[in-house]
């Protein structure tokens, strides 16, 4: 048997200046899984997220994403490919309304150009319609009905993590990059998010790599774990195999057990 | 017919998508259309040209003032290049007229493409600098298209840089009156004005006020940053195009000072006071822009000769300082107290009404 390897990460290295935030990291995500990437703070998680969607390229090694090699790709080529991501800190349009926003998410699927936008019957009318309707199944499936029309940052903190995950929904990815999703809510918010990123995973096959520091909920929904420190992969693995590595106990769960 | 927002559903994402959602705001709009369309008969009957053609002026203006803003306003690359990029239009359009004989329409379409051909040109910049830097490079733009035409005699016809065109004429109907102007330029300010409209509100507009807003996340969701900040030079250029070979029709004469550094810095003025990304700001701001002045001179001629009894002559000089001191002094205002201009305003006025007469 055979499980396809959707994104293969190939000994990527990344370095600042003289911080050596990635090197020589590997890392194989299989078509339909969930796979979270844990580690410290400056592990270099985000910076590893952030070779994937092309907003940095790696210094060294390759990234390939179903065989194609996209490590020199450019982040909007990188998105009509199939690959969604939301942010550590939410980078919605915060101007715009939810809908909007949703509907930004669908761009890498739209064609009108210019002349039949600006004349607006006919097939572009058409595509606005269609799309609206993507969106809108977005919108029920994240419960969000009462904020379509509202604009993104005016909403609470929580919601707008939940639009920014609408966003990079609508665009039917592939593969979801997610940094940090639940980061600053609250119980019952991280409750809900966790229940769309499995709801997401079952439904469409999504692969999803997710990077989250609450080991409750990493240990809970993840298929397997990678560790990050300083750079290093140093642990991988099903959930509790990682727990009880001894390198992971050290570096970063022994931070917590010392507390 | 009065229908307000509360008990107004939509029924249909089409409903929902339209761009005058309620029946106020469409009836208002065919109002406004119906009475631009009116608008001649009452001056025709006055006889007041002088009226007509400040209308017009208006209308021409606000069609390069909409091409602005789509370039500034919604995509947030400034540009101090409007009035190079309509002079390349009025040029293109008196070449083909005067010396290759093409009719008007084709004058005005040619000039569009032209100008959009130059203005992403000069866009290209835009890709590797942003804000104070992209402005000196447009600023750059305007010099060099000034020089070139003035100074290559192939453009310009020669000394006084001039080239005269004759009344527009299609299908035997000559537009050789103001009022038969008005409707050329109307027409073309219709299409202008509604094209833009709906092209914001679509998929290349939403990507064009991502850029602005975000560029780096923009990219993230698949925006082509290189592509669509070209195409927004490109379609802002068109409409500076467009008005520029609308304006050599008008007058019968394309010169290069219709065009110059101040007439771009005119035009910036109109879409920060009209309003940034806005569609009607753009509109509202060229209305602002064009009666300013005027309105200005009639209150001083006429407190100076009436209160004070000084003869028009002697405040001449200090009326054109006033302009410009006014005009400095209202950018100012708009930029610090309200920086979405006199859209904004008339959202606050129709919100009121909105409601009324139930405030709360
Ligand atoms: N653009 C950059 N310029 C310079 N240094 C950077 C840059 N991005 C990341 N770094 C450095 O790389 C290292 C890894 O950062 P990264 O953001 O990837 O960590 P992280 O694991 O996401 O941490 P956190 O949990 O705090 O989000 C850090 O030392 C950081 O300072
Ligand atoms: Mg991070």
């Amino acid at each position: 048997m055979t499980i396809e390897c959707h994104l293969d990460i190939q000994g990527v290295s990344k370095h600042f200046g003289g911080v050596q935030a990635i090197g020589d990291v590997s890392l194989q995500v299989h078509r339909g899984e969930i796979v979270s990437v844990i580690g410290p703070n400056g592990a270099g998680k985000t910076t590893l997220l952030n070779m994937i969607s092309g907003f940095y390229h790696p210094d060294s090694g390759s990234i390939l994403l179903a065989d194609r090699d996209i490590s020199r790709h450019s982040p909007s080529r990188i998105a009509t490919l199939g690959v969604a991501r939301t942010f550590q800190n939410i980078a919605l349009f915060r101007g715009m309304t939810v809908l909007d926003n949703l509907m930004l998410g669908r761009h890498v699927h739209m064609r009108t150009g210019a002349l039949s936008a600006m004349l607006r019957f006919g097939p572009a009318l058409r595509e606005e319609v269609q799309h609206r309707e993507v969106v809108e199944d977005v919108i029920e499936f994240l419960d969000i009905q009462p904020l379509r029309k509202q604009p993104a940052g005016a909403l609470a903190y929580g919601l707008q993590k939940r639009v920014e995950l609408g966003r990079a929904l609508a665009a039917h990815p592939q593969v979801l990059l997610l940094d940090e999703p639940m980061g600053g809510m609250n119980i019952e918010e991280k409750e809900d998010m966790a229940r769309f990123i499995l709801d997401v995973n079952d439904e469409w096959g999504t692969t999803i790599v997710l990077i989250e520091h609450d080991m409750g909920v990493v240990m809970d929904i993840s298929g397997r774990v990678v560790v990050l420190d300083l750079g290093q992969k140093i642990a991988e693995g099903t959930p509790d195999e990682v727990k009880e590595a001894p390198e992971v106990i050290k570096a970063y769960l022994g931070t917590q057990a010392a507390n | 017919m009065i229908s307000r927002e509360s008990g107004v559903f939509q029924t249909s994402y089409e409903g929902d998508m339209a761009l005058y959602t309620l029946p106020l705001a469409r009836n208002t709009t065919r109002v406004v259309v119906a009475l631009l369309v009116l608008l001649p008969i009452p001056l025709m009957m006055a006889n007041n040209e002088h009226l007509m053609s400040i209308v017009t002026t208006i209308a021409l203006a606000a069609i390069g003032a909409i091409g602005l803003n789509i370039l500034v306003g919604y995509t947030g690359q400034i540009s101090i290049g409007q009035g190079a990029f309509m002079m390349v239009g009025g040029y293109t359009a008196a070449i083909l007229s005067s010396r290759y004989g093409m009719p008007f329409w084709f004058g005005i379409l040619a000039g569009g493409c032209t100008t959009a051909l130059v203005g992403t040109l000069f866009g290209i910049p835009s890709l590797r600098i942003k804000g104070l830097y992209l402005a000196i490079a447009t600023l750059a733009a305007q010099l060099i298209i000034e020089w070139v035409i003035n100074h290559v005699p192939w453009i310009s016809g020669g000394a006084q840089s001039s080239i005269y065109v004759d009344n527009p004429e299609l299908f035997g109907f000559e537009f050789n009156t103001e009022f038969r102007r008005y409707y050329l330029v109307l027409v073309v300010f219709l299409l202008a004005f509604f094209g833009a409209q709906n092209l914001v509100r679509g998929r290349i507009g939403r990507a064009f006020i991502a850029i602005r807003d975000r560029d780096i996340a923009a990219e993230i969701i698949g925006v082509n940053l290189f592509r669509y900040k070209l195409l927004a030079f490109a379609i802002s250029s068109f409409y500076a195009g467009v008005a520029g070979a609308l304006w050599t029709y008008y007058l019968r004469i394309a010169n290069y000072e219709n065009f110059v550094l101040v007439v771009s810095i005119e035009y910036l003025a109109m879409i920060i006071i009209g309003g940034l990304g806005s569609v009607l700001g753009a509109v509202f701001g060229a209305i602002f822009i064009k009666l300013f002045p005027i309105a200005l001179d009639l209150t001083v001629v006429s407190v100076s000769e009436g209160v004070f009894g000084i003869p028009y002559q002697d405040v001449a000089n200090f009326l054109a300082n006033m302009q410009l001191f006014l005009f400095g002094a209202l950018i100012i205002f708009f930029l610090t107290v309200e920086p979405e201009g006199l859209a904004r305003m008339w959202e606050h006025v129709k919100r009121y009404f909105r409601l009324w007469p139930y405030s709360y």
